[in-house]
């Protein structure tokens, strides 16, 4: 077939079918995992500049990716998921309006136009994975309150901008400064609801050159629904810091501790960020660095597989920022492990690709485990760790599939 | 140059794309609706409930959570008033706690 293939063709006439039902109120489409306890039910859904992602909340918007883009180390930004916290979120930029504020305890408060962020500063690049502090809340025992999210808050992308530091140094930090805040285009509708503003030790900042506010994803300006026209990234940290669509940012001569920074987003005061589960800790910090994990996104589970046949098992691992030294695979319920070959290294902030050859030995089901150690030694538990607000999972993941 | 950015932006609606163009300049989308599967089951108590939480946030906020006892949906309706100002008079968030709490206080 020349000009337009018979698969083509049937790609645009399920689009144009799709469309129609969708204006006929058919029946929704469900995320593919039915048989997966927190993402049964939950629909697939189509915003702008996304493809299909699995659906959260409609109001803030929030979209979990499904787990077979976790089968290499970029995730495209139409697959990257989508977290925010207050409504309305922005719909709408105009470079010629658009000002990056940096104002409070500074010789020189600055208003940065995207020009003035693109030639002012050296760009950088940085390939960071950015993580929902709550990514995987939903599978917590005891369950918590919370975005039920499975697996699909994290995404990982090359950013490009300009160095934080190098912004703060244009306008000239005073002395005595503490923290720093950031403030973006998402702004609560009525004035009793806590705008979504995080705050960074100005050291955190200072000693960090990998610390910067992005205007450029995976080669592209960012989508709207992650952080048009620049957002923060702050690798190795949870994504509640990584502030889209920013606006502003204050320098404080105080800590900051407004809702989303206390009591929101904080973990136990402990070396686990845990406490016994159903029980409350005692002290609490804000989050900040990501612990080590790792997933199995090729097979999907309960595929169905040949036994006696090889079979390709790919996924990612990641963690704080100290970089993926090792990936392991078990075929046998954990009792073996085996070392599989990684992926290029993309940095030590970014996922790092693995994949490994696995022959089911006869029919029936197997389970595979994966778990990463980073370069300093640190792993994921056999036992998950718990704290009341769902964060921190790193539990060795798992997946069944059928051979036969 | 904003003026002609401006115009393919409206052009780009007028045929129902829900993107802006690519230019650097500027961006627009469109957001859908609240989703169905948002919608809360039936129950007494259910028209308040899905009227005065949508004014703020879509119910699929309701309907992922995890099945609860009374206190911690009375928990919820509390923090909504406290922490997020939800204007709700005390009857109508008695109402609200003990649907939910029927509702969505089982295995379901």
């Amino acid at each position: 077939m020349s000009g337009l293939t018979r698969r083509g063709f049937l790609a645009a006439a399920g689009r144009v079918g799709a469309l129609v039902l969708a204006g006929s109120g058919a029946r929704p489409r469900l995320a593919a995992a039915a048989d997966d306890p927190v993402l049964a039910g939950r629909p697939l859904v189509r915003y702008p500049e996304k493809t299909d992602l699995i659906l959260l909340t409609s109001r803030p918007p929030q979209l979990e990716t499904p787990m077979r883009y976790f089968d290499r180390a970029i995730t495209p930004n139409d697959a990257f998921f989508v977290r925010y916290h207050v409504f309305p979120v922005p719909t709408r930029v105009d470079l010629a309006s658009w000002r990056l504020k940096v104002h409070g305890r500074v010789d020189r408060p600055l208003e940065l136009s995207m020009d003035d962020l693109r030639t002012k500063f050296p760009a950088v690049r940085v390939v960071a994975v950015n993580q929902c502090s709550g990514n995987s809340r939903g599978r917590f025992a005891p369950r918590v309150l919370g975005g039920q999210w499975g697996d699909g808050a994290m995404g990982n992308a090359e950013w490009v901008g300009a160095r934080m530091r190098d912004v703060l140094a244009m306008a000239g930090v005073r002395q005595g400064a503490v923290q720093v805040t950031f403030d973006g285009l998402d702004k609560p509708a009525f004035p009793t609801v806590p705008d979504f503003v995080k705050s960074l030790d100005v050291a955190r900042i200072v000693e960090d050159p990998d610390v910067i506010v992005a205007y450029q994803m995976n080669g592209q300006p960012l989508p709207m629904l992650n952080g048009f026209p620049a957002r923060l990234i702050v690798p190795g940290w949870y994504a509640t810091y990584w502030v889209k669509n920013l606006s502003e940012i204050e320098v404080l001569d105080s800590v900051f501790e407004k809702f989303w920074m206390k009591p929101g987003y904080r973990i136990p005061d402990t070396p686990c960020g845990c406490v016994e589960p159903g029980t409350a800790p005692v002290r609490t910090v804000p989050i900040n660095r990501m612990t080590v994990r790792s997933f199995i996104a090729t097979p999907e589970p309960d595929a169905q597989v040949g036994a006696g046949r090889p079979v390709t098992v790919k996924g990612i691992a990641f963690d704080g920022g100290s970089g993926i030294a090792e990936v392991q695979l078990s075929s046998d319920g954990g009792s073996t492990w085996r070392r599989v070959p990684l992926g290029t290294d993309l940095g030590r902030y970014s996922f790092r690709e693995w994949s490994a050859t696995w022959t089911p030995p006869g029919p029936g089901r197997h389970r595979l485990m994966v778990r990463a150690f980073n370069a300093i030694g640190e792993s994921q538990g056999a036992q998950p760790l718990w704290n009341p607000p769902g964060y921190l999972r790193n539990v060795v993941e798992h997946i069944d599939v059928q051979a036969s | 140059m904003k003026p002609l950015a401006a115009r393919v932006v409206i052009a780009g609606l007028l045929a129902g794309l829900a993107v802006g163009p690519a230019s650097a300049q500027e961006k627009q989308i469109t957001l859908p609706p609240d989703h169905d599967y948002a919608r809360l089951l039936a129950g007494p108590g259910r028209e308040v409930t899905q009227t005065q939480c949508q004014f703020c946030h879509s119910t699929d906020y309701i309907v992922m959570q995890p099945a609860g006892d009374a206190k911690q949906w009375e928990a919820v309706v509390t923090k909504m008033i406290k922490v997020f100002g939800a204007p709700l008079g005390e009857a109508d968030a008695k109402t609200i706690a003990d649907y939910l709490a029927r509702t969505y206080g089982r295995p379901r």
